[in-house]
């Protein structure tokens, strides 16, 4: 999609109705119904799975999904990262493998540091 | 002289001879995300601690409705977190609902503002920028407001980071870790999104004429939304 009024000579003016302005807020405003959407949708699920006794891991798996994808959405439309250079997306996307070392780890390695602190 | 010059512009293909962006991302807004990624690790670091010491602690396993808080297993979020400004009904999750409402709200008008300033229209940069510091504005005094109920308690019996009457005392502690920490960067958001603000009505950036400023400091304010999506879910939803 051609993205925005970026193209425009520096310092020019261009009023609202510019097509790619249009539909450049539409995109946004798009973006902020699917993530009021996905917000909704976890309400939803936070007040029923004690009534419809929803196993617990399937709601974690559930909430921790549509929290990824409401992050994709923000980074991706918002933080507009989805428009710049591949070697900046994963400039920026690689390093999270850290993260995700660091759950793997603490999540394993969590067992045997935490009964010495608290208890 | 000048002849040179512009010969060796012209011709070098050199990425190294200057006056190349990296990336194609100006050198501050490059710097900006390289910021927010070490800050992403940081807010991984006091989550993954939350998810640690949770479930270091048995999980209730009785039925919801008989559910009392105690020190020797993690409280169900729901129970802890039931309060409504200007009511005394017990509405579970409603506020922490407002809250993440008015901040994907105010992450809209955001980047609504960038895109008014991607256009050159100032007017329009300005009423983005300011429904932006009000949204934020009016998500620090709902954290204020939360804090203080926590702080407040049951019958008396607050929360500090000694002990707290909801569960064992990690908990208060990393609430107020977490969304303390959280609710810092939302208010350096405010204070930058309302110099920036300042700038552009001053018109330092049609001046300059690029409104870029607008750009980076939209990222920080994404960046605190994006960290809330994940403070949502992992303190008030699991």
């Amino acid at each position: 999609m051609s993205h925005s009024s970026e193209g425009h000579a520096a310092g020019q003016y261009v009023p609202d109705t510019d097509p790619a302005s249009v539909a450049h807020r539409k995109l946004i405003w798009k973006t902020f119904w699917i993530l009021f959407a996905i917000t909704s949708f976890e309400f939803l699920i936070a007040f029923t799975k004690g009534p419809l006794g929803l196993p617990s891991l399937l709601v974690i798996v559930v909430f921790v999904s549509l929290t990824l994808v409401k992050a994709g959405y923000i980074v991706a439309e918002f933080m507009h990262l989805r428009y710049e250079v591949k070697a900046l997306i994963f400039t920026i996307l690689v390093p999270i493998i850290f993260v995700i070392w660091l759950i793997v780890a603490l999540l394993d390695e969590g067992h045997a540091i935490l009964p010495k602190w608290f208890n | 002289m000048s002849a040179t010059a512009t010969v060796i512009s012209a011709n070098d293909t050199n990425l190294w001879g200057g006056g190349v962006e990296p990336m194609k991302a100006s050198y501050g807004k490059l710097m900006m995300w390289i910021f927010l990624l070490s800050d992403a690790f940081t807010f991984s670091a006091l989550l993954v601690t939350y998810g640690m010491i949770r479930f270091s602690f048995p999980a209730y396993s009785g039925e919801v409705e008989n559910f009392v808080f105690s020190g020797s297993y993690w409280p169900i979020p729901e129970k802890v977190f039931t309060h409504f400004p200007f009511t005394h009904a017990e509405l579970p999750l409603a506020f922490v609902g407002l809250m993440t409402f008015i901040l994907i709200m105010s992450s809209v008008t955001m980047v609504l503002a960038v895109e008014a300033g991607h256009r050159h229209d100032k007017a329009a940069v300005e009423k983005w920028m300011l429904w932006t510091i009000l949204g934020g504005i009016c998500f620090l005094g709902s954290q204020a407001w939360e804090w203080s109920i926590f702080i407040s308690g049951v019958d008396g019996w607050g929360a500090s980071l000694k002990d707290n009457p909801y569960g064992p005392p990690a908990f208060a502690d990393l609430f107020f870790f977490i969304t303390g920490f959280h609710g810092t960067h939302v208010f350096s958001g405010v204070v930058i999104n309302v110099i920036i603000f300042y700038n552009v009505v001053q018109g330092v950036y049609a001046r300059t004429g690029h409104y870029e400023m607008v750009e980076k400091v939209g990222l920080y304010w994404h960046f605190v939304d994006l960290v809330w999506v994940f403070v949502f879910t992992f303190f008030y939803l699991v």
